[in-house]
């Protein structure tokens, strides 16, 4: 099969969708998608670190020795999050707030790991972006996916707004942490129902 | 008293891995098999408190002795990463039966994230040292625990039908999604060890 551009971009949304399809990287996306714009924050975040470290890994490939690449990989990639993370705390507090602990745990999202040792180390510098973009956005689509469902359900409200009818009640379940899992259980098995046929 | 409520609370209270959100990856990774379970937990359990203790002198002693504190994360991740690799070779070389046993975990735990995250836990929450030691390791026996019990269910799903959408990943994380719940059902543990020191 030929490697396009637009190929390596949009098989992040569907074809690898993680963290549906490429089952790694499941802790942010049940800590942090209680609410949808949290889900956003990470997810733009995960990107960020995702295009960067693939671009770097994928320019250096031919320098790193093959014995202690997981180690260098791990230095990119923990460089690229500590500037996130002093972005963040500059320019968009709030939501570094509640993230919290989850942005350095960005370091060891096994995602970008995962793409850096299956894609970025043995790919051309651009098919590498595409592919760290197009992963990242399908994580970010994912994150927000997710959290707008625990949003809607567990408090009765889309990014701040109240959008429920006025005897709603919101389901706390969703909120709390089995809501997470299950809710994302569902999801995975939805999602495989769609994609068997 | 206060520092058996700590560990208690990290144990079943706000269990890292029900609670806290934190080591999923191999929580779904090597849950399928009992044996691999209790060979993780033990490998957790021992990497979690070493490294939390190390990361506790190297946060205090070095970041905010130099005010590096923004450096936090590269030099936790390279602690965790060098500890893991240190005793790799220390249990090869002196205890090969056990390097046998934990052999093939011992490089992925560097990216679990109940390492990371139990240490930086620590430094947000001001822990002191024993603090920190207790916490740690009290959070490995917690993951330990919560996956043990989790790949005993698994083995249970081998031989049971499930619905091919459902299989695998997607029915565990509804199992995991149950049996936060009844972790959630300590939550009255911690208030009522807090009333009982009173």
């Amino acid at each position: 099969m030929e490697k396009t551009l637009t190929k390596e971009f949009t098989k992040g949304f569907w074809e690898i969708l993680p963290p549906f399809r490429l089952v790694l990287g499941l802790c942010p996306v049940l800590a942090v998608t209680k609410y949808a714009e949290n889900g956003i924050g990470m997810g733009l975040a995960t990107t960020f670190v995702l295009l960067f470290s693939n671009i770097i890994i994928s320019s250096l490939k031919s320098i790193i020795p093959k014995k202690v690449r997981i180690a260098a990989y791990i230095v990119i990639i923990a460089t690229f999050v500590v500037i996130v993370e002093l972005l963040m705390q500059a320019f968009f507090f709030p939501i570094y707030e509640k993230l919290g602990i989850f942005i350095p745990l960005i370091v060891v999202n096994c995602i970008i790991l995962g793409r850096a040792e299956a894609f970025a180390s043995k790919n051309p510098i651009y098919l590498s972006a595409a592919d760290g973009l197009g992963v990242g956005l399908g994580f970010t689509l994912s994150l927000f996916f997710v959290g707008s469902l625990r949003e809607i359900l567990g408090y009765g409200s889309f990014l701040g707004m109240d959008i429920m009818w006025e005897t709603f009640k919101p389901f706390s379940f969703m909120i709390e942490a089995p809501g997470a899992f299950v809710c994302l259980g569902l999801l995975l098995a939805v999602i495989n129902l769609i994609s068997k046929k | 008293m206060e520092y058996i409520i700590l560990a208690i609370n990290a144990i079943l209270v706000k269990n890292i891995l029900l609670a806290e959100y934190l080591g999923n990856c191999p929580f779904m990774g090597v849950s399928k098999k009992m044996d691999t379970a209790v060979g993780m937990g033990v490998s957790v359990i021992f990497v979690i408190t070493f490294a939390t203790a190390i990361t506790w002198f190297f946060h205090y002693y070095f970041l905010v002795a130099f005010h590096l504190e923004y450096l936090q994360t590269i030099v936790f991740i390279l602690v965790i990463a060098a500890l893991v690799q240190l005793v790799e070779m220390f249990l090869k070389k002196l205890v090969p039966p056990l390097y046998k046993a934990l052999g093939i975990f011992l490089p992925l735990i560097t990216t679990n994230c109940a390492v990371l995250g139990a240490a930086l836990l620590c430094i947000r929450r001001d822990f002191d040292f024993v603090e920190s030691s207790i916490f740690a390791f009290a959070s490995g026996v917690g993951f330990s625990l919560a996956l043990v019990l989790f790949s005993g269910i698994r083995e249970r799903f081998e031989i049971s039908h499930i619905p091919r959408a459902l299989q695998d990943t997607a029915i565990a994380l509804v199992m995991a999604g149950l049996m936060a719940l009844a972790f959630l059902g300590f939550k009255g543990v911690d208030s009522s060890l807090k009333a009982l020191t009173m």
